[in-house]
């Protein structure tokens, strides 16, 4: 079997401070880290493999430095590691990086299964899983809490849900999307940091990818960020009192005051 | 700061996995462990994982090739955590250092592999009821009875004991050669006539297993027998000498771990308006403490190197790092819970746990008191030479 990981390089959330006058995040001197679900990811593909054969390959859209995550995960008992990096990628929303990583995957080619965390503690959207197995056109599961079996190319998982779980089969290739109740990832090894020191991940760049340039970063982004603010906290509280008929009354007319 | 030994890229690899998994792994769940007396399974398996048993075992092995150096840097993460788990890990590398100096291509063949990937743990089985320090006092014996050896006796606080899959163990063969009478085997843990008696109560390191080994009538096929007949003894005294900077390097991490519980209690208690640490009684205490690990690291990690350099004779040597490192740890941790005081007599706290394991490091792989034997005869000979 031939697993995909999506890993990204995110800052350590303990280090993240907002700039009080732009209100983004100040990056100095913030330790980056691989983002915690996919942490997760990682491992489920790490133990898919060593239970059925075949091999992890990483894939991370990125920065130059996003390679350090990547060998990190290589420790962890990845085989390969994929960085797709390019400037033309800056200031790209899911909408543009679900485009460059089909793409990249496309110039891969060959995966069984990809495995993304549920979200990026980051931008915390949870939409690059999902969007990315649209671009492919494959099938994908989200939230997933347990793989029960992999049978004659078919997969059975277990989703999360609120009120229990959904036991989900389909025919890979197709797309996974784990939350952190899944598994509990390993301490990197010996041989692996080994090999990782060794190793160097392979670069894809835009061209290589062939990405059309229009669909890329900033421009290939339909997000468009207006405004970033912190909300203010404006709740008003008020007292009812009174006989418990009395305070119910009060309340009804409040709500249909507000209607 | 500590002083900086400039370790080589691989060793520096060897403590971070080594950090981590104490960090992560042993000291969140090294109290219930303690209170409980349950072996570390779970954590064994991610020393397991992250390739930590291979570590001494050479690379055609499935190991990583290393030497006594690498040993006693792991094993001083690891002891910083918790000494219990060291030991645990420590006695499965006792156990293999016999097939390892002495054993068949095809004992090594068999075991080291097993024993590489923590797939199975190893123990090491020479003490008796009635040899202690006195080895020589073994009356287990092993009978040839055609092409199997039968063994027949008992051993006593066997580390790993029930935990193992494979004993390293040595018996009497021939009782009128006197020294040159025993001989060491490999039992495996499924091997009939061999069980176990019940788990010890102990005064410290009770995550760890010890054990009775019983043989009775335990039959073994024929080359399971380590080395040539007759050299058990010797095959002990060799394991030994690699071993014992392995104990002290355990004496290491639990000396820094004391020492830093109480740098930081010391910063934090206030006494009479003022920090405690600001009292010339408090900062004399931990000033010594911090004295005495120094120059013990500075001489575990020098004899584990001047081991590596495979000299002919390493037992003074050997004996000297167990001795200074596994007394310093005695005495800080003792020192640790006198700067934390009721607090530190307190379980809430990990310093009383501290004190009552560092007691077994100068007790086990042979008493203080017979080290320092071992030095006094070595500097005897020494000097009657020239
Ligand atoms: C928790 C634990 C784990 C152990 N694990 C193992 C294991 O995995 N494998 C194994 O084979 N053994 C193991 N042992 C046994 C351990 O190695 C022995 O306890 C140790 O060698 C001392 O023997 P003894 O306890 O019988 O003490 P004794 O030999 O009875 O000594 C009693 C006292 O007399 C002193 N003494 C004895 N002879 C002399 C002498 N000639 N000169 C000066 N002083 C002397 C000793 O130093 C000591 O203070 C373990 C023991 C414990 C407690």
């Amino acid at each position: 079997m031939k697993i995909l990981v999506c890993i990204k390089q995110v800052p350590d959330a303990k280090d993240v401070r907002l700039d009080p006058k732009t209100n983004t995040m100040s990056r100095e001197g913030v330790q980056s880290i691989m983002n915690p679900f996919d942490a997760h990811a990682l491992e489920e593909a790490v133990q898919l493999k060593e239970k059925f054969g075949g091999s992890v390959t990483v894939i991370s859209m990125g920065p130059p430095q996003a390679e350090e995550t990547l060998l990190q995960a290589v420790a962890c008992g990845a085989d390969e590691a994929v960085l797709v990096s390019d400037r033309a990628f800056a200031g790209a929303d899911t909408w543009a990086t679900t485009y460059t990583l089909s793409m990249a995957i496309k110039t891969l080619g060959g995966f069984d299964l990809i495995i993304c965390g549920k979200q990026a503690i980051d931008g915390d959207t949870a939409q690059v899983g999902p969007g990315l197995a649209q671009r492919l056109d494959i099938p994908y599961v989200t939230y997933v809490r347990k793989v029960n079996n992999v049978i004659d190319g078919k997969i059975i998982v277990e989703r999360m849900m609120d009120d229990g779980y959904d036991e989900v089969e389909f025919q890979m290739p197709g797309l996974l999307t784990v939350v952190k109740e899944i598994n509990e990832p390993r301490i990197a090894s010996l041989k692996g940091k080994m090999k990782a020191k060794k190793m160097k991940a392979t670069v894809l760049t835009a061209s290589d990818i062939k990405a059309d340039l229009k669909c890329l970063g900033l421009q290939g982004s339909t997000t468009q960020v207006v405004r970033v603010f912190s909300p203010e906290f404006k709740a008003e509280r008020s007292m009812l009192t009174g006989t418990v008929d009395e305070q119910v009354g009060k309340l009804i007319e409040k709500l249909e005051g507000l209607l | 700061m500590i002083v900086d030994y400039f370790l080589s890229e691989e060793q520096q690899m060897i403590v971070e996995v080594a950090r981590q998994i104490t960090d992560e792994k042993i000291i969140p769940q090294r109290v219930e462990l303690d209170e409980k007396e349950e072996f570390p399974s779970e954590i064994l398996k991610a020393v397991a994982q992250a390739d930590l048993f291979g570590l001494y075992i050479p690379e055609e092995y499935g190991g990583f090739g290393g030497g006594c150096f690498d040993m006693v840097i792991a094993l001083e993460q690891f002891s910083r955590g918790c000494v219990g788990v060291a030991t645990s890990f420590a006695a499965s590398a006792l156990g293999a250092y016999p097939i390892l100096i002495a054993g068949s291509d095809e004992l090594k063949e068999k075991y080291l592999p097993q024993i590489a990937s923590g797939e199975k743990l190893a123990a090491f089985g020479l003490t008796e009821a009635n040899a202690g320090s006195d080895a020589s006092g073994i009356q287990t014996t092993a009978v040839l009875d055609g092409d199997e050896w039968v063994l027949n006796g008992t051993k006593q606080w066997i580390t790993n004991g029930g935990e193992a899959g494979i004993y390293t163990v040595i018996a009497i063969t021939d009782r009128s050669k006197g020294p040159r009478g025993a001989s060491m085997f490999v039992i495996e843990a499924t091997d009939p006539g061999f069980s176990y008696g019940a788990k010890e109560k102990k005064l410290g390191i009770r995550t760890s297993s010890t054990r009775e080994l019983i043989f009775k009538d335990c039959r073994i096929p024929a080359n399971r027998l380590v080395g040539r007949l007759g050299t058990g003894f010797f095959t002990v005294m060799k394991t030994l000498d690699l071993s014992r900077p392995g104990i002290a390097s355990l004496g290491l991490g639990l000396g820094q771990a004391a020492l830093d519980e109480s740098v930081i209690y010391a910063k934090q208690r206030i006494q009479f308006g003022k920090p405690i640490i600001s009292f010339q009684a408090v900062q004399h205490m931990l000033a010594d403490m911090a004295i005495q690990l120094e120059s013990s690291r500075a001489l575990v990690y020098a004899t584990a190197r001047y081991i590596d350099s495979k000299p002919k004779d390493m037992s003074k040597v050997s004996s000297m790092c167990k001795v200074a490192a596994t007394d310093m740890a005695m005495k800080v941790s003792i020192d640790a819970v006198q700067v934390l005081a009721g607090y530190g007599y307190m379980r809430d706290y990990p310093v009383e746990k501290m004190m009552r394991d560092a007691k077994i490091l100068q007790i086990y792989e042979g008493t203080n008191q017979i080290q320092r034997n071992v030095i006094g005869q070595a500097l005897n000979k020494e000097y009657s030479r020239s």
